[in-house]
């Protein structure tokens, strides 16, 4: 097939950039996206043009390094797909694709489709993990996990951390993604000692990047792993249970 | 040719590990302070290591090339992990693992190292559980587990089709931990362009900053390579894209033997190519075969559907050969019957490139309910990249290079033949011989990092307390610097004709042909002759654009692939000395007369470590006799 691109140009974060159209002709239909790009990408270095970068790595939709918008939606028109997942079979012959990097002050752009988003390491750093140094853990069985709890923890701890949720949001607020961190821990056993001290860490860190959350729910829809919004209020209730309780009357129900 | 000393602790198997824990000198917690480590690669060998080790209290620096050290290849891993709990009371033991994976790698790898591996596999699970890895779980709450290739007990932990994800998540959080807390200082999107050795030890590393090209050096008083595997050397496999073998490579040339380079595996349960722009290939995990049952149309040129094709006239070929495994045979048996199938037109598919992989028996059995919740995620992979329901046709597969077992050379101590250098993870060659069984790469990628390095390493660094690292601006550092400044400028200068990716594709073609699942004597001859015809091609005619100033994707790829030529060569040059068939390794000459693969234990139960001579002469071979005190060897039979 033949199809139409926009493909944002920027050559550094502090230049300017801007829209460049190209052809992309003869894809094959069960071309991937990414492959697709690849194609142009060949094209223009054999016309003596800096190919288009743009990250990527696993191409099975599970190391969340890639992620673009296309015709402004994020990771393109298949619901809970990412980016590298997506088939050329999804467009039509001569369609027009729009092709942009996520769009947020948390993630400044690197290079035409690449961005920074070291912010989310920052919020894991905060207060994503359960202190458990090296040897110290008890038999995995001592500890029996209810099989919904270990299910929903599950869900949550799906996320790949694409950043999809943050390019999404009119208000580039990352709760989606701070939540599911959150939540994966906080639903187990495990992670009931460090539950409120956690979840008031990485929201704390959160707001020094993000915007500020107003239930629009596009992240949940623009989410390549379909990760549910209702982890945003998991996360609202501990976070506030934690500001009145300071943690301290964890210990009690 | 002289021997190598694995250093292999005196004792009897279930002694070595705790007499060498205790014979092995300590660092005193407060003088771990004074020691500086660095670690290339975040993946669980080397998120494991860089966590525990910050625990310990050494100053840990972390490279890695991702944006973040979430994202290594290990994130891909779906099926599982193996560990010797028992928890489900079917004799399995630790005996039992170890002699599992020693008979898996087809008698090629190192007694005491599998053993320690299947040791530390249960304090594995400990910690991931206690990390918060979701592990799959019963209904009372305790954990599951499932089976896999190669093994007639349920020893395999997982979290849905995600466990490598999962796996690395719980490390990369312990290594967040100890980022956070200023430990652990991660420096991300830096790639490792070479290893710097001073008096004979390891000094240090140049790396370069992806973003702005800036190449500086960086000292230590040990440097781990945790780098992963090598099988993006075929072009197509299962790697993600960047996996890459330089800083194994690099550490090659100076001085780090390269053990067992053609020990290579292909995966049998593949998604089959579909054109010439296909980009990597997609597994579906093995773990399929526990309810999949794999098979092809029996009559040769058969094309019609699936559906078309009566119960009587499919042939299930492994579950025919091989009655006491049926589809859970391991992967190298697996993949080079899936070739013979396709070699003498049973293939299926629109290339004649497949076999089945059929779950309609399972569904009939279980339910499509219990089928969507163990596999629903690669069903649904399978789908999107297909356009064909599995829960209603069966699914293509075919093999592809998936894992490297060979890698650089060490001692039990994981140290390479530089001293101050370790190797962990896929980067090194130790525990599984011939042929890797499913989910154990995940297991060793773990025991190397959180449970064997930390304790082996402290025995090096105790002869160097108050000893400063080598300075930065050491002639060993600035030369280094140089020579990286120059190769890339020597890229950027060629201004040839070619892409990088296509050279990359064409090196593939030549190592999956020759260097494949079967291997000759000529084909290996052959491409000999060719890898270095087609390097010469590369160094003169590859068109890299740009300038090294800048995030340039051409640029880090053509290092990559440069290193790639080289590893290629030594490869066909290793798979051409080992005159015998043994796991992944599967030479043509020698197979017995049913072809099965036939071992040659009399001239070839060693470990090939190769010597690197500089780059006008070819490596010298070296070889470590591998002793089996424990394992009888004898002839796999999976039958
Ligand atoms: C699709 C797939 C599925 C798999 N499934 C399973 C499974 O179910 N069970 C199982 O046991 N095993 C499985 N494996 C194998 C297993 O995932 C890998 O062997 C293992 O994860 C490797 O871990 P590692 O830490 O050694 O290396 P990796 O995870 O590959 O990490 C390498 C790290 O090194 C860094 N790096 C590399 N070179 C450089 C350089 N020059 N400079 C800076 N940084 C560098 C990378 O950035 C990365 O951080 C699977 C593999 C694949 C491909
Ligand atoms: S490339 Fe890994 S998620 Fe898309």
């Amino acid at each position: 097939m033949d199809v139409i691109l926009s493909v944002w140009r920027q050559t550094g974060p502090n230049t300017e950039g801007g829209f460049v159209r190209y052809e992309a002709n003869n894809i094959p239909d069960h071309a991937s996206f990414l492959e697709m790009l690849d194609i142009v990408n060949e094209d223009l270095n054999d016309r003596d043009e800096e190919p288009i970068a743009f990250d990527h790595d696993c191409r099975e939709g599970i190391c969340g390094m890639c992620g673009v918008m296309i015709n402004g939606q994020a990771h393109g028109p298949q619901l809970g797909t990412a980016t590298c997942q997506l088939h050329m079979r999804k467009f039509k012959d001569g369609d027009t694709i729009r092709i942009e990097p996520w769009r947020a002050d948390g993630f400044p752009v690197i290079r035409d489709l690449a961005v920074d988003r070291s912010a989310f390491d920052r919020i894991v750093e905060a207060g994503g993990f359960i202190t458990v140094p090296t040897g110290s853990a008890p038999d995995a069985n001592l500890i029996p996990v209810p099989k919904p709890a270990a299910e929903a923890s599950m869900d949550a701890a799906a996320c790949i951390g694409c950043g999809a949720c943050v390019a999404a949001c009119p208000n580039s607020a990352a709760q989606l993604f701070t939540s599911a961190k959150v939540a994966h821990l906080n639903l187990l056993p495990q992670g009931q000692a460090e539950r409120y001290t956690r979840v008031v860490a990485m929201v704390d860190e959160m707001e020094q990047w993000f915007g500020a959350c107003s239930n629009h729910g596009e992240c949940e829809i623009a989410c390549p792993k379909s990760i549910s919004i209702d982890f945003i209020a998991l996360m609202n209730r501990d976070y506030i249970r934690a500001k009145f309780r300071q943690g301290r009357l964890a210990g009690q129900r | 040719m002289t021997t190598l000393d694995s250093k292999v602790p005196a004792g009897s198997i279930e002694d070595k590990w705790n007499n060498h824990k205790f014979s092995i000198r300590l660092v005193n917690p407060a003088n771990k302070r004074k020691y500086s480590v660095i670690v290339i690669g975040s993946g669980l060998a080397g998120a494991s290591a860089a966590a525990t080790l910050s625990e310990l209290g050494y100053h840990v620096k972390v490279f890695t090339y991702h944006d973040s050290p979430r994202r290594a290849h290990s994130i891909s891993a779906q099926g599982g992990i193996n560990a010797a709990k028992n928890y489900h009371n079917d004799g399995d033991s630790i005996y039992r693992l170890f002699y599992d994976t020693v008979k898996g790698g087809d008698y090629r790898s190192r007694e005491a190292n599998v053993y320690r591996l299947a040791e530390v596999s249960n304090n594995i699970i400990d910690q991931a559980t206690a990390q918060g890895v979701p592990f799959a779980r019963e209904y009372g709450g305790l954990l599951d587990n499932r089976s896999f290739g190669g093994a007639q007990v349920s020893r395999t932990f997982y979290a849905r089709g995600q466990t490598g994800q999962q796996l690395l998540l719980g490390a990369y959080q312990a290594l967040a931990k100890e980022i956070g807390k200023g430990s652990v200082e991660m420096v991300n999107r830096s790639e490792l362009l070479e290893v710097v050795t001073h008096d004979g030890r390891a000094a240090g590393v140049i790396v370069r900053d992806l973003l702005n090209g800036d190449v500086t050096a960086h000292s230590a008083h040990a440097v781990v390579l945790a780098t992963g595997g090598y099988s993006n050397v075929f072009f197509l496999s299962t790697n993600a894209m960047a996996c890459n073998t330089t800083a194994i490579w690099r550490a090659h040339r100076k001085g780090a033997h390269f053990a067992n380079p053609c020990y290579t595996q292909i995966h049998p349960t593949c998604i089959p190519q579909s054109d010439e722009s296909q980009s990597k290939l997609t597994l579906m995990s093995e773990s399929l075969r526990n309810d999949g049952r794999i098979w092809v149309p029996k009559a040769p040129g058969d094309h019609r559907p699936a559906s078309d094709i009566p119960e009587s006239e499919r042939d299930y070929y492994l579950e025919r050969i091989y009655p006491a495994f049926g589809n859970l045979v391991p992967r190298d048996v697996a993949s080079r019957n899936a070739k013979t199938q396709v070699d003498t037109d049973h293939g299926i598919g629109p290339l004649r490139n497949g076999v089945y992989l059929d779950f309609k028996h399972a569904i009939d059995r279980l339910g499509e309910d219990t089928i969507r919740e163990r596999y629903g995620n690669l069903f649904e992979m399978y789908e999107r990249i297909t356009d064909d329901n599995p829960y209603a046709t069966p699914m293509r597969i075919y093999p592809a290079p998936h894992y490297t077992m060979g890698g650089t050379w060490v001692d039990y101590n994981l140290m390479t033949s530089v001293p101050g250098l370790y190797a962990i993870g896929e980067a090194n060659f130790s525990d599984h011989g011939a042929n890797r069984l499913g989910a154990s790469a995940l297991m060793q990628g773990l025991a190397d990092g959180y449970f064997v390095l930390p304790y082996t390493i402290g025995d090096y660094l105790a002869d160097y307390l108050n000893v400063d690292p080598v300075p930065t601006d050491h002639d060993v550092f600035t030369k280094a610097i140089a020579e990286v400044q120059d190769r890339t400028a020597r890229f950027l200068a060629t201004k040839g004709r070619r892409s990088v990716d296509w050279f990359h594709r064409e090196l593939g073609k030549i190592m999956l042909e020759e260097c494949g699942m079967e291997r000759s004597r000529e084909g290996l001859e052959k491409a000999i002759r060719e890898i270095p015809q087609l390097k010469e091609e590369f160094e003169s005619d590859v068109k890299v654009l740009g300038a090294n100033e800048s995030f340039n994707q051409s640029l880090e790829k053509v290092g990559r692939v440069a290193d790639f030529f080289e590893l290629a060569e030594l490869m066909c040059r290793d798979a051409l000395d080992r005159e015998e068939s043994c796991g992944g390794h599967f030479r043509v000459e020698h197979q017995t007369e049913e072809g099965e693969a036939l071992r040659n234990d009399e001239d070839f139960t060693h470990v090939s470590a190769w010597e690197w001579n500089g780059p006008d002469e070819p490596q010298t071979k070296r070889k470590e006799e591998l002793v089996f005190e424990n394992v009888k060897l004898a002839t796999r039979s999976y039958k």
